[in-house]
Formats: structure tokens, C-alpha cells, sequence
């Protein structure tokens, strides 16, 4: 059997592979239609990075991944969590709030923002949780409105707890005491965020949840046929329900890494987006904690990498933003062209199995 | 099982091309197009970090490039710049920063007040180079801070709004409710009372921060504009950058007046819309921003604050089409009340 369990291994790389090439392909045909120095672009993108430039990769990473592993829950129940972007955000807001209030002394106050961040995400993201299992309203839809409304009420609340700086225009909340900031860990010269051990926990959770616990099992079935999962008594709607609420949770902590160890206050210059660039790294990963783990780093890499090409070979660097969009879209499709091939290699191998004259047939064919 | 070797060995070999492509060569950098009129250039290499948005969004940024450009051409300084991205986090403008420090740039300009931190951070690691920050008072030996008195700009052209007002009533369009923004209202409102002080004055902001969307949002800055005509407003006044040609449009559609900011608008607007277009409260970042490298090339670099006002031409009003011809001395003759100190404009 290890032929066969070399094949799966081999197909389960193909397609991220394929996808890349592909990815690789159009931008550099679109850098080359452009008249850009696409040979010099890719040059920079795939140099071995500077050590400065190797922290902001794993930091950044830290970011996507947490983001992602909150969208792939909802993945692997069949729900679509468009809203990590809105309950990141929101959840920032209120751990940076409640931290820079130092309601408790230092590193409890820190446990305290971390619970805060993570019910306020959850609790935002059981709003659509809610409306799915009791009006039947689409979670696409409802998560999709929440962030806006996310982005409102921040802006609402931020201005009434804001703190401003004589001669700044930058609002924010109160910054966290000394003793509430999480420390980096040194790596290459820098330091990572110390929350990097926080994602790690999360991601190992995560894989013992969905694989090693009855609860995660119950979700799995629920999310590849709900009828079959009711049939063997899972109540569906709770699961969706608990589903929501720990997507939200998880993205609740998205934020966090910034805030703990770099911004100290949530203010209007905090980093937006970190909610989209999760679905594509979730689906990059296939809501495999290792395979979301890589794509978070990948996606993390060219971020970072390109930085300098508007200053080294005036290209916008936004030309990385047109790879990771196709990585995405390639991603899917290489996905199921694989599969599809996976299964025509099955089918083969079975038939020729049952039938020794199969392979005559089909040259005569 | 052989198909699937070739694929993947296909994919591998494509792979590899890639990234032995990765070490081919590494491209010159590019050669800046100088003009006829511009001298050689010298050794003095600028760089330049912009705010979302960056070249050509016919306003804050575009400005600042121009008076980079001019220091290019005049002063021979090699540029280069590098713009930011909606939503990046504070890391990447660090990294801009020190990347353009680590290529050699120096000084280096900051456009926006996005850069507050960033700005404070890299010039206090690097403090062999010069920096310049737009905007932003953010201190420290080799920072110098480019700042406007906005107010003073704002109460001419509120001035203006009050004299040609029919109805007594006037507009006040805010991109982004911010301090910054704060100060044109608040310069907006004195001339208004100063020249009328039975003027109505209605304000609005199109967008509370952390969302900037007011700044580059024509349609709410249309809708915003649209409704103070429709509540016997005839003169809106509109500080909110990308959103402002919304306003303008407003008021072409009401027949009624707009007032412009930071450039002369009535030069740079839709032509469909320049008409309606009473005046612009100018903000010459282009003349900080040379005056800054100037200063680079004489080896006299004031660091700290540098407050360009109606005095040193940073702020004024334009009277490109003529529309305020009839109150010119009025307005002149406020400038020099402001310039001498006998009207001191709220900022807040």
C-alpha cells in the first residue's frame, strides 16, 4: 500500500505547487505586458531575506495565521465566516481598551485583554451565529454587514475613549501600561512577537479539536452532509451556532499580536484587511493547520519581500497583491483538477484490478 | 502513475527555472528623466515617502511631489519615492523608511501624519539622517516638522463664503473628522463671523476616523454638499481631499458655489465643474517641501517645527476665474490684519 499512500502525498502537493507556477506565470506575464523588469522583481521576491525583513515575515505570519485558522473553522463546518475582517477589528478595540484601563496589575491584565479580545469576536460573530440558525439568514450575507457595522461602531466608540496627543492626528486608546505588553522573543538580531507561542497553541488546538475530540468529529460530519449528520443524532444548529462563536473567538485574538507587541493602543493607523487575507490563506491551506501555517508564511513573505521594489525598481508593490489573488483562484482550481485526476487514477486501478482484459480495451478503444 | 510523475516533474522543473531566475541579475536602477531646463545632478539623493494615494491623486501627495520635483530638476537632487498601501501595518512604513535609508537616501520626506510614529522611530535609529514629516509634530533632533496654518487659509476663504452669500448661510464639507480638519472648520467659521457675523454656518464630516473613507469618497461628499443647498446654503466650502469633487459637482447640479483646498482647484477640477468654483484655500506643501531641501543643500536644515502661514505664503486663497475679483481688497486687506496680529485665528 505505500504506492498508493506515496501517490496521495504526491497529489495532496501538486495542486499548491501547480498553483504556484501558475501564480508565477501571470504576474510575470503581466510584468512583462506592463514593460516592468520582471526578471529583477522575482529577483528581490525570491532573495533570501535580510534578518530585519525575516522578523516582519514571521511576525506578519503570526497575523494571517491566526486569521486564517479562524476562518477555517467555520470552513470545516460549511460556513462561510466572511467577518473575521469586522470581529478582529472590534475585538482589538475592546482588548485595547480594557488593557489600557489596567483594571488589573500586569500580566493578569494581559489575561484579562486576551478574554475580552476573544468574547467580544465571539459574541459579534455569534450575532450572524444566531441569525443563521433561527431566521435562517445566510452568514455570508450577515458577516458581510457586520463588518461595516463593525467599522462604525469602533469609530463610534473609539472617539469616546480616545486619548489625543497635543498636535497629532492620530486618535487612539489609552496605550497599555509597561507591564502589560507581551515581550518578543529574539530571533535573527529582532524579536517576533511573543504572541507567536499563542498561535502555535491555537493551531495545535485546533488539530486536536477537529481531529481528536467527539466535538470535532460531530463537525466534520456536520459540514460534509448535514442530513447524514442529523440522521446520527448531532443537533446541527448548535454545532453552527458553537462554530460561530469559536471562529469569532479565534479571531478575536488576530489583532492581538499587533497590539501587545507593537501599536500598544488601537488607533486609527491599526492594520486593516487581516480578515480577507485569512480566507485566501485558508483555502491556500485547505484548513490544514500545517498547510495554513505555510500558506500564512507565503503570503507573509511576498508582503514583505516586495516592500522594496517600488524603491529598488519602481514597481508598485501592489504587483504581489495580483499574486496572491491568483495563488487563490489557481489554488481551487488546481485542487479539483487534481482531485478529479486522483479519482480517473482510482478508477483505472480498480478496473484494471476487476478486469485483466481493461487495459487491452482500452488501447483498442 | 506516470502522467502524475510528469506533471509533478513539470511542475518542478518550472519551479526551478523560477527560482534559478532568482539569481540572475539584479536591474540598475532607473534613470529619473531630467528636463531640459534642470541642472546636473549631484550626489544629494532624496527619498520621498508618500501617504495613501500617492502620485497623481491631484491633491495632498501630488503636491509634495511637486515641490520634490522642483528640488529635482533645480537643485539636482536624485528622487525616488515609494508610496503606501489602505490598511498596511505600522511595520511596513517603518520598513519603507529604513529601506530608504539603507538605499542611501537622505534626506527622506514623509507625506502624512500616518507616519507620526514611524517618523519618530527610524530618525531616532538613524541619526545621521535628515528626516521631514508633513503635517505631524512628532519630535526629535533630525525631525522637521512641515506644518500649515491652515486656520489662516480657512478664514479668507470663510471670509469670501460670507461676502458672496445671498441667504446668510453657509457650508462647511470635513473629509475626515480629524484634528487637522478641525482646523479649517474652526479658520472657516472666524471669517465667516469676521465678514458676516449673522452667517449661519452648517458643517458636516463625511467619515469619523479609523475610517478615512471621507477622503476619498466623491458620492458622500455630493450628498453631504447636495443637502446644505438643499437647507439654503449657497456656499460650500469642502476640506476633504478625493471627496471634494463630489462637492463640486453638488454644486454645478444647485448652481451654487464650492470652495476648493490645499490646490488651486479651479485649475486642476473636471473642467465641467470649475465654474462653480468660487475660490481655493491653497496649502503649498510644495513650497515646505522645497523650502525643506533647499535648506538641504545649503547645509541649513531647521529641524522642529516649521509653520508656513499666510505670512511665508504656505496658505492663501486663489482667484483663478475671477469670482472673488469684486472682494479681493476685503480679503487682502484680512490677510494683512492676520499677518500683523491684529486678527489671531482660532485653531480648534
Amino acid at each position: 500500500m505505500t504506492g498508493s499512500r506515496m501517490t496521495r502525498i504526491a497529489l495532496a502537493l501538486a495542486a499548491p505547487a501547480l498553483a504556484l507556477v501558475t501564480a508565477f506565470l501571470i504576474t510575470s506575464l503581466v510584468l512583462i505586458l506592463a514593460g516592468d523588469d520582471w526578471l529583477g522583481v522575482w529577483s528581490q521576491i525570491l532573495s533570501w531575506p535580510t534578518n530585519r525583513t525575516m522578523v516582519n515575515i514571521v511576525n506578519s505570519a503570526t497575523v494571517y495565521y491566526l486569521s486564517a485558522v479562524a476562518v477555517a473553522i467555520g470552513f470545516r463546518m460549511n460556513l462561510f465566516n466572511i467577518g473575521v475582517d469586522g470581529q478582529y477589528r472590534i475585538a482589538s478595540f475592546a482588548a485595547a481598551w480594557v488593557a489600557g484601563e489596567a483594571l488589573l496589575p500586569g500580566p493578569l491584565n494581559i489575561v484579562l485583554a486576551l478574554l475580552a479580545g476573544m468574547f467580544v469576536g465571539a459574541m459579534w460573530a455569534g450575532i450572524a451565529g444566531l441569525l443563521r440558525v433561527t431566521r435562517g439568514v445566510s452568514e455570508v450575507i450577515s458577516t458581510i454587514m457586520l463588518n461595516a457595522i463593525a467599522t462604525a461602531v469602533v469609530a463610534y466608540l473609539l472617539r469616546k475613549v480616545a486619548v489625543r496627543e497635543e498636535g497629532s492626528n492620530i486618535i487612539s486608546t489609552k496605550p497599555l501600561p509597561e507591564g502589560s505588553r507581551i515581550p518578543g522573543i529574539p530571533f535573527l538580531g529582532g524579536e517576533i512577537y511573543g504572541f507567536v507561542v499563542i498561535a502555535v497553541i491555537v493551531g495545535i488546538a485546533y488539530w486536536v479539536l477537529l481531529n481528536r475530540s467527539r466535538f470535532g468529529f460531530d463537525l466534520r460530519a456536520a459540514g460534509q452532509s448535514e442530513s447524514a449528520a442529523v440522521a446520527s443524532g448531532i443537533n446541527v444548529k448548535k454545532m453552527m451556532l458553537v462554530t460561530m462563536l469559536m471562529s469569532g473567538a479565534i479571531a478575536g485574538l488576530v489583532g492581538l499580536p499587533l497590539l501587545f507587541g507593537q501599536a500598544y493602543a488601537y488607533g486609527s493607523t491599526f492594520q486593516s484587511g487581516l480578515g480577507f487575507a485569512g480566507i485566501a490563506i485558508a483555502l491556500l491551506g485547505r484548513n490544514h493547520p500545517i498547510g495554513i501555517a505555510i500558506g500564512a508564511l507565503l503570503f507573509a513573505w511576498l508582503d514583505q519581500q516586495s516592500n522594496p521594489l517600488q524603491i529598488l525598481l519602481d514597481v508598485s508593490p501592489d504587483i504581489v497583491k495580483v499574486t496572491q489573488g491568483v495563488i487563490v483562484l489557481t489554488v481551487v482550481i488546481a485542487y479539483e483538477v487534481v482531485r478529479r485526476y486522483g479519482v480517473r487514477l482510482e478508477q483505472r486501478h480498480v478496473a484494471a484490478a476487476l478486469d485483466p482484459q481493461f487495459q487491452q480495451k482500452e488501447v483498442s478503444a | 502513475m506516470r502522467r502524475l510523475n510528469k506533471l509533478t516533474a513539470a511542475a518542478a522543473v518550472t519551479a526551478l527555472v523560477f527560482a534559478g531566475a532568482g539569481c540572475s541579475k539584479k536591474s540598475s536602477d532607473d534613470e529619473s528623466a531630467a528636463g531640459e531646463d534642470c541642472v546636473e545632478k549631484g550626489d544629494v539623493k532624496v527619498g520621498m515617502a508618500f501617504d495613501v494615494g500617492g502620485r497623481g491623486d491631484q491633491s495632498f501627495n501630488d503636491s509634495a511631489a511637486k515641490g520634490l520635483d522642483k528640488a529635482a530638476c533645480e537643485l539636482g537632487f536624485e528622487v525616488k519615492d515609494a508610496e503606501a498601501q489602505d490598511g498596511e501595518p505600522e511595520s511596513a512604513r517603518e520598513e519603507r523608511l529604513q529601506q530608504l535609508v539603507d538605499a542611501g537616501y537622505n534626506p527622506v520626506v514623509a507625506v502624512g501624519f500616518a507616519y507620526s510614529a514611524s517618523v519618530g522611530k527610524i530618525a531616532k535609529a538613524n541619526p545621521d539622517v535628515n528626516f521631514a514629516i508633513v503635517d505631524d509634530a512628532v519630535e526629535g533632533e533630525n525631525i522637521s516638522n512641515l506644518l500649515f496654518a491652515e486656520e489662516q487659509g480657512s478664514f479668507l476663504v470663510g471670509a469670501a463664503a460670507a461676502l458672496k452669500s445671498e441667504t446668510g448661510t453657509i457650508g462647511f464639507v470635513g473629509g475626515v473628522d480629524t484634528e487637522l480638519i478641525k482646523k479649517f472648520e474652526a479658520g472657516y467659521k472666524a471669517g465667516a463671523k469676521a465678514a458676516d457675523p449673522k452667517v449661519k454656518v452648517q458643517s458636516v464630516y463625511l467619515s469619523t476616523p479609523p475610517d478615512f473613507s471621507g477622503f476619498g469618497d466623491p458620492a458622500k461628499g455630493n450628498t453631504a454638499a447636495t443637502g446644505m443647498f438643499e437647507k439654503d446654503a449657497d456656499v460650500v466650502y469642502h476640506a476633504a481631499g478625493g471627496s471634494g469633487g463630489g462637492v463640486f459637482q453638488a454644486a454645478t447640479d444647485a448652481k451654487k458655489w464650492a470652495i476648493g483646498v490645499d490646490s488651486d482647484q479651479a485649475k486642476t477640477a473636471d473642467e465641467s465643474v470649475r465654474d462653480s468654483i468660487l475660490t481655493s484655500m491653497t496649502k503649498n506643501i510644495d513650497v515646505a517641501v522645497y523650502d525643506f531641501l533647499k535648506g538641504v543643500e545649503g547645509d541649513d536644515i531647521k529641524t522642529g517645527p516649521q509653520v508656513y502661514d499666510l505670512k511665508s505664503d504656505g496658505v492663501g486663497y486663489s482667484t483663478t476665474g475671477g469670482h472673488v475679483d469684486d472682494i479681493k481688497d476685503k480679503l487682502d486687506e484680512y490677510k494683512q490684519q492676520i499677518i500683523d496680529g491684529t486678527i489671531t485665528v482660532p485653531s480648534k
